[in-house]
């Protein structure tokens, strides 16, 4: 199974050799309620980490989701623009937001692994 | 032909709280369809002659086809207009606890002032001789304006709040154009994470990007944050104050002396300005502009559902770039500067609204501030904040006040008392509704989690308060006591039951369609 890392702003990257893809996590999507729309980056936008990536709409707010790792982007979910409900249904898959060229991977090192974000989540509540 | 006429569909399409009657009217609250599906070819309010014969003139721009619009008689639309109002819930019904919109009760005086003649009837292109009253009034709201705020200058024309962030914020950047030679290098604005909407919304659009400051544990401006962040890249700040969680900022004199170091400018949002009016002066504390909502501290809360009106103090290194138009006092009486080649050596931005700004909010405004007076502006806060801490203090032992010790004007409550009752602020709030209150801010700041922000206004007296607080600890106990299918229920009174929210959003009808084209339903 391919790495994936979250960060403390409840994203997700899952690498795969150069490539990343990002998302929000289930706990992110739960505490936003219903999505009801994902302004996406254009294709070919270099990010470094922590720029913003796209913006999330709820029925309760609206939020930017910042990049968990530096890189181009190479593909977007053009599905969330018909079906934004994909990131409430299925976070960590089908509601996918975008694929990273990664530029420097050494930034992974410093995210957190599923089991420590578990924790984190639990800490929070 | 005309529109079926099928008066449950409305209310079946959506769920009304009654769908057992013939027509789904609740006794005498009656079910109202859309102006459109009341359509009665042939019916009209007024008798025209009949033209006769004559020759068309308008050649090929001649209208075609029918042009779509509902036939119905006087006593229909009457009928149609009051019952829509029926069904609307206001400030003169009840208690109104809508955090962060100060929904005061609107004195009948100013409803008597704006009606008189003189005001009512004038029209902005009236020469300037024929409506002096009308500008010394202008002139007096702004005198007050600056009194109140200790600022020495004030752009009168903003229409609301956000259009009044956006005269400041405009106002911020040509100054910093002005002191550099072009267009300014500086490119971020500093905003709090529960800041308003419209703060980040502002300054993006007046090309700014946009810098979350975090608040700190006591649900303040965090200032060593702030301090982290300047550099000669910053054009301001964006702070409002009290803040969103009804809380004072005190290091607003720190603040102000950072961002000025820093080459920056200060904007200051006004918005509960009800909890400190009369108390503080903003310009004491270092700002350079803030917006105030005459439509929240000097009364007609939201406008009265017609226009606001957001007028802007401006320190004196932002007073050269007000916008056009301001009333100027001469020795032939008052007079408007409309035009930058009017304005001698002050360097106006532009122009913001057409006219003069909303007359009928300075109108309002003024009769407000006159009746009130200074010391009566000055227990107008203290009582809306007595009221917002005596509501906190009589809940606090049930529901969990977001942060501790005493609060401005809006009392700030988060989630944890829902805790395990399956109970959510959203369904909360539908309750509320069946016990005859309109419910409190939800889901605002972002920075709570399932906020309530609830502000009194010192309207309420404390027999209504004390209404309101028995009805928040009964819906408390009744969550707690493990009812929460009928939390998930509500509303069930109401002339409507829960609407879909997220149905709304993603597959918005924005507009009615007839059931056969138009065009079909003429032949």
């Amino acid at each position: 199974m391919a790495d994936r890392k979250y960060t403390e702003d409840h994203e997700w990257v899952e690498v795969d050799g150069e490539t990343g893809v990002i998302g929000i996590s289930d706990y992110a999507q739960e505490q936003l309620g219903d999505v009801v729309f994902v302004e996406l980056p254009d294709v070919g936008k270099v990010l470094d980490q922590r720029d913003e990536a796209a913006v999330i709409e709820s029925v309760k707010a609206a939020a930017e989701v910042y990049t968990p790792v530096s890189g181009e982007v190479i593909e977007v979910n053009e599905e969330l623009n018909n079906d934004p409900s994909l990131v409430n249904s299925d976070a960590h898959g089908e509601g996918w937001f975008a694929k990273l060229q990664l530029t420097d991977p050494t930034e992974l090192d410093a995210l957190m692994d599923e089991a420590t974000y578990k924790t984190f989540v639990e800490s929070l509540s | 032909m005309s529109h079926s006429r099928d008066l449950s569909r409305g209310a079946a399409a959506v769920g009304s709280a009654t769908t057992d009657t013939v027509h789904g009217h609740q006794g005498l609250l009656l079910e109202e369809p859309l102006l459109f599906e009341i359509d009665n070819p042939g019916a009209i309010g007024v008798d025209l002659p009949d033209p006769g014969d004559f020759t068309p003139r308008l050649g090929g721009v001649a209208r075609q086809g029918e042009i779509g619009l509902p036939s119905v008689s006087e006593p229909e639309v009457v009928r149609h207009f009051t019952r829509l109002s029926q069904k609307n819930y206001a400030i003169d019904m009840g208690t109104y606890p809508l955090g962060s919109c100060t929904m005061k009760h609107n004195p009948r005086l100013n409803e008597k002032m704006v009606r008189l003649p003189g005001f009512a009837n004038a029209h902005p292109m009236q020469p300037d001789s024929t409506v002096q009253g009308a500008f010394e009034l202008i002139d007096g709201v702004a005198h007050w304006l600056k009194e109140l705020t200790g600022m020495p200058a004030i752009a009168m024309s903003p229409a609301a709040g956000a259009h009044g962030e956006l005269c400041g914020v405009m106002a911020i950047r040509a100054a910093l154009d002005d002191r550099e030679g072009g267009p300014t290098t500086r490119r971020r604005i500093l905003v709090p994470d529960s800041a308003h909407g419209t703060n980040p919304a502002t300054a993006a659009v007046c090309g700014f990007s946009v810098d979350a400051i975090p608040s700190d544990a006591r649900g303040r401006v965090d200032v060593k944050a702030f301090a982290d962040k300047l550099d000669d890249d910053v054009a301001g700040i964006m702070i409002t104050n009290p803040n969103t969680c009804g809380l004072f900022e005190p290091d607003m004199i720190e603040i102000a002396e950072l961002i000025h170091d820093a080459g920056g400018y200060f904007y200051c949002d006004g918005a509960n300005f009800n909890a400190i009016v009369g108390r503080v002066r903003p310009g004491d504390l270092g700002i350079d502009c803030m917006h105030i909502n005459l439509h929240k501290t000097f009364s007609t809360p939201h406008g009265g559902g017609g226009p606001g009106a957001g007028p802007v103090v401006l320190s004196d290194a932002l007073a050269p770039f007000a916008p056009v138009p301001w009333v100027v006092h001469g020795e032939d009486g008052f007079s408007l500067v409309e035009h930058a080649d009017d304005a001698g050596d002050a360097k106006p931005f532009g122009r913001l609204k057409g006219f003069h700004g909303q007359m009928g909010m300075f109108v309002r405004a003024y009769a407000y501030m006159l009746s009130h007076g200074r010391d009566g502006l000055r227990q107008v806060a203290n009582d809306a904040v007595l009221n917002a801490n005596y509501v906190v203090s009589c809940l606090s032992d049930v529901m969990t006040p977001a942060f501790d010790g005493p609060c401005m004007h809006e009392c700030l409550f988060d989630d944890r008392f829902l805790k395990d009752t399956g109970v959510s602020t959203l369904d909360f709030a539908k309750a509320m509704l069946d016990e005859g209150y309109h419910p409190m801010t939800m889901y605002f700041p972002l920075v709570v989690h399932g906020a309530m922000l609830i502000e009194p206004t010192e309207t309420e007296s404390k027999r209504g308060l004390d209404e309101f607080i028995a009805v928040m600890r009964a819906l408390v106990d009744r969550a707690r006591a493990g009812d929460s299918d009928a939390f998930v229920a509500a509303p069930t009174m109401t002339p409507r039951r829960r609407l879909d929210e997220t149905a709304a959003a993603r597959q918005p009808i924005l507009r009615w369609s007839p059931e056969v084209p138009t065009a079909e339903a003429a032949e």
